[in-house]
């Protein structure tokens, strides 16, 4: 049977390119690349190259990238970093960190610890696109607040916060801000500089790199402390003996995305407005996320009176790799904090698809999915009590 | 997410047993369960005071559909006081086991059931 993946925000396929770029690091340049000796400088100059090709994509300077394990890694450096170093400076702000309701796990757990521990969070509420509003954030922000971290693009519902903006109100108030960058990072441009970024978080399998390996940016002249004790290395921010091969996949991987970004983003974006149009003409559907300010891969659906890991097995018995917000399909049994939070209730939460498209995806999958879609849910909403027609 | 369930749980779940409505059934029973939102309805018909007939329909997971569909395999045939008795996990056994998480799903067939017999006694009281 033919399979089409459809859950690219999940993770990606590695690119060829980026697999024959890694590829010599295993063996031929396994040197450490804080060594002094020529096998040593090999692998360094390898991730130095790695660490211009990533600020390329951002706009910014190689020495402002901070090489991690992945998008959770920076995303707690990031947060925690600038928390625990102005914990010491108190002199200067005060303990409030503002956030978004619809973070990422990775955001939201650390600012839970964070609270724990004493520091005050402000959880922005958004609209029913998923967008935060302006006027709250700027309400919001006191002379306690010292961090604002709100993520670039939702991994759900794929709304794309109002950055620009965001950076505006962050420079007003001098206050520091992060942002959860990992799905927006080679779905669509990024200048930090303009966008007044001080810190933001990327993952490499997210943008056709391997796993285990991802990036914080940190603005020039932003401090934060280290979570890791040991070596010394990036700075002495995250010291551990370099992932050279993941590093060098990171940096590849950058490097395509940069180039293909134009393409990557009108393929994409054609591809998802075939499949949300196709979509919606199914009875009782609905679109999750903002209609325009949204990732160009990401679709998320509502069904009325189906179930949404009910859904995934069907469509995935028919080939197809899907993911949803259902309580059912969740290790805590809650709908996703996301769909709530843009104001489903728990029953409509419960009957989501989240199909994210990538560069493999084409025209004909599109007209796949609309031959199965369908059916898939009728014969879920034969099952159901809830659906009397 | 699909590797989780048994090859059983999936047989079930891919062709459900016994879905639908008895219009005039002799008692109906309807659950829905709080912790995650699952819905069933189950119908039965009554005869010499065993279940002759029943059907089901049921909003929820795989696990919830796979329950209701073997469970209605389970009590068909059964007298009234033998379904009464039926746990959660005689059904998880009969499917061979359900992830951990998802055990809660298995109580909405035989919660369900009670429901539809004790209306079915009520009823012909
Ligand atoms: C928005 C967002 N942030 C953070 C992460 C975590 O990234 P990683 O898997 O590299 O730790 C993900 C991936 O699921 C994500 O989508
Ligand atoms: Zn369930």
């Amino acid at each position: 049977m033919k399979r089409i993946y459809m859950d690219y925000s999940a993770t990606t396929p590695v690119d060829k390119e980026v697999i024959d770029e890694m590829a010599p690091y295993f063996g031929k340049y396994f040197g450490n690349p804080s060594s002094i000796h020529s096998f040593g400088r090999d692998a360094y100059d390898a991730i130095e190259k790695s660490r211009s090709k990533i600020a390329d994509i951002l706009n910014a300077d190689a020495d402002e990238i901070i090489f991690t394990s992945g998008g959770t890694e920076s995303d707690n450096l990031g947060i925690m970093g600038v928390a625990y170093l102005n914990k010491d400076k108190r002199k200067r702000k005060g303990n409030n960190i503002i956030t978004s309701s619809i973070e990422h796990p990775a955001v939201l757990e650390t600012c839970k610890y964070l609270e724990k521990q004493g520091f005050n969070i402000k959880y922005l509420p958004v609209d029913k696109y998923g967008l935060i509003r302006i006027e709250d954030l700027e309400e919001a922000i006191s002379k306690d607040t010292f961090l604002i971290t709100i993520m670039y693009a939702n991994n759900e519902i794929g709304t794309i916060e109002p950055i620009n903006e965001i950076g505006k109100i962050a420079n007003k108030y001098d206050v520091l801000f992060h942002t959860d960058g990992v799905q927006a990072v080679c779905k669509t441009p990024i200048d930090v500089k303009k966008l007044n970024i001080d810190l933001l978080s990327i993952s490499s399998h997210k943008i056709y790199g391997p796993k285990g390996v991802g990036a914080l940016y940190i603005r020039k002249g932003v401090k934060i402390r280290s979570l890791t004790h040991g070596g010394g290395q990036e700075k002495g921010l995250r010291s551990s003996t370099y992932n050279t091969t993941g590093i060098v996949g990171l940096g590849k991987a950058c490097e395509l995305g940069k180039i293909r970004l134009k393409e990557d983003m009108s393929q994409l974006k054609y591809l998802r407005d075939e499949l949300i149009k196709n979509t919606l003409k199914i009875e009782l559907s609905y679109l999750n996320g903002h209609p325009i300010k949204r990732l160009v891969n990401n679709a998320n659906f509502c069904f009325e009176a189906i179930e949404g890991e009910s859904l995934n097995m069907m469509l995935d018995e028919k080939g197809i790799a899907s993911a949803t917000g259902s309580a059912c399909s969740s290790k805590n049994l809650q709908a996703s904090h996301v769909l709530t939070a843009i104001g489903l209730n728990p029953e409509k939460a419960h009957g989501s698809l989240r199909l994210t498209l990538g560069r493999e995806n084409t025209e004909r999958d599109i007209k796949y999915i609309d031959n199965v879609l369908p059916d898939v849910v009728e014969n879920l909403r034969k099952l159901s009590p809830l659906w009397d027609r | 997410m699909a590797d989780i369930y048994t090859e059983k749980v999936k047989d079930h779940f891919f062709n459900p047993r016994n879905v639908g409505e008895i219009k005039d059934a002799d008692g109906v029973g309807t659950v829905g369960n709080p912790t995650c939102g699952d819905v069933m309805t189950v119908y039965i018909k009554v005869k010499n005071d065993k279940i002759k007939d029943i059907k089901f329909k049921t909003y929820g997971c795989a696990a919830a559909i796979a329950s209701s569909s073997i469970g209605t395999e389970i009590v068909k045939g059964k007298t009234l006081d033998e379904a009464m008795k039926l746990s959660r996990d005689d059904i998880a056994n009969e499917l061979g086991g359900l992830p951990a998480i998802k055990m809660h799903c298995s109580n909405l067939f035989s919660d369900a059931i009670r429901k539809a017999i004790k209306d079915y006694r009520k009823r012909i009281k």
